[in-house]
């Protein structure tokens, strides 16, 4: 156990110095989610079998969601397409899935053998739910008001951003069509002030 | 882990890779937590990992929708293009 929990630290402590370093976006969100998934390894070896579930699901799965849609709308750059091709060859993705084999090696050498967390006690989800609902119970409800507190901060961001670029665009048209007397632009202009 | 994502934090100007930085030393903390409640046998540990997980989320996404208004005022992600805001 103890030689998973510290090939798994490794692990993650390489994929984490490779995430910072990386030029590219997406392969930084790609060594980041290996980091993640290292560290899951390392919470279930240390008998917290609850929160490397959350760790999955939670880091792995929706806050790297919503950085790769980040990723993907902002498109980095003049350097899109070359990126989109970039992911198809081998070199992108070779390290990400050589520490992840190393990560489903360790995954495959703990299902086979059944063996005792590292500390000898495993708290299990049970415990954790009890202690958090018990004398936590007010931390549960600081952590619900500020999840609806992001929730509204992010909508509000978004929604003001959008609305921002409609008039935007409604100036510009506006004042192409003033600077420009050609009656031709004039026209195009409202037409496509029209048509917005 | 923590270290390394603080030197992140220090040297890349990228919005997108600071934000990543700031989840390394998240992670890191709730790693830090979550061992020392294994080694005492103790839950609170795992409770604290808990709200960091939750924190890291609201955060995330606040941060992400205003990396994106960002992007929209300024073509470019280099946060020393932000220096011009005044009180």
């Amino acid at each position: 156990m103890a030689a998973v929990f510290y090939i798994s630290s490794a692990v993650a402590v390489v994929a984490t110095l490779l995430t910072i370093t990386c030029r590219n976006a997406i392969h930084a969100l790609l060594y980041l989610i290996v980091s993640l998934l290292a560290v899951a390894i390392d919470f279930f070896v240390m008998g917290a079998p609850f929160v490397a579930a959350l760790e999955l699901i939670i880091y792995a799965g929706a806050i790297m969601v919503l950085f790769i849609f980040v990723v993907m709308m902002l498109n980095m750059g003049e350097h899109a397409g070359e990126t989109a091709l970039d992911v198809f060859k081998p070199r992108a993705w070779a390290g990400p899935s050589l520490l992840a084999l190393v990560l489903l090696a360790e995954i495959a050498a703990l299902v086979s053998r059944q063996s005792a967390p590292l500390s000898g006690v495993e708290i299990s989800s049970k415990q954790v739910g009890v202690a958090l609902f018990g004398p936590y119970v007010i931390g549960v409800e600081l952590a619900s008001l500020l999840l609806t507190a992001g929730l509204l901060g992010a909508y509000h961001l978004g929604r003001k951003a959008v609305t921002r670029e409609d008039e935007v665009h409604g100036i510009d048209t506006r004042q192409s069509r003033a600077v420009t007397g050609d009656p031709v632009v004039s026209a195009g202009a409202g037409r496509s002030s029209h048509a917005a | 882990m923590f270290l390394l994502g603080l030197a992140g934090l220090l040297t890349r100007r990228n919005l997108i890779f600071t934000l990543m930085c700031v989840e390394v030393m998240l992670n890191a903390s709730g790693l830090a937590f979550v061992a020392a409640g294994s080694r005492w046998g103790q839950v609170d540990g795992q409770v604290m990992f808990l709200f960091i997980v939750a924190m890291a989320a609201a955060e995330v996404s606040v941060g992400l929708a205003m990396v994106l208004q960002f992007h929209r005022e300024h073509p470019t992600l280099d946060s020393d293009a932000g220096d011009e805001m005044r009180g």
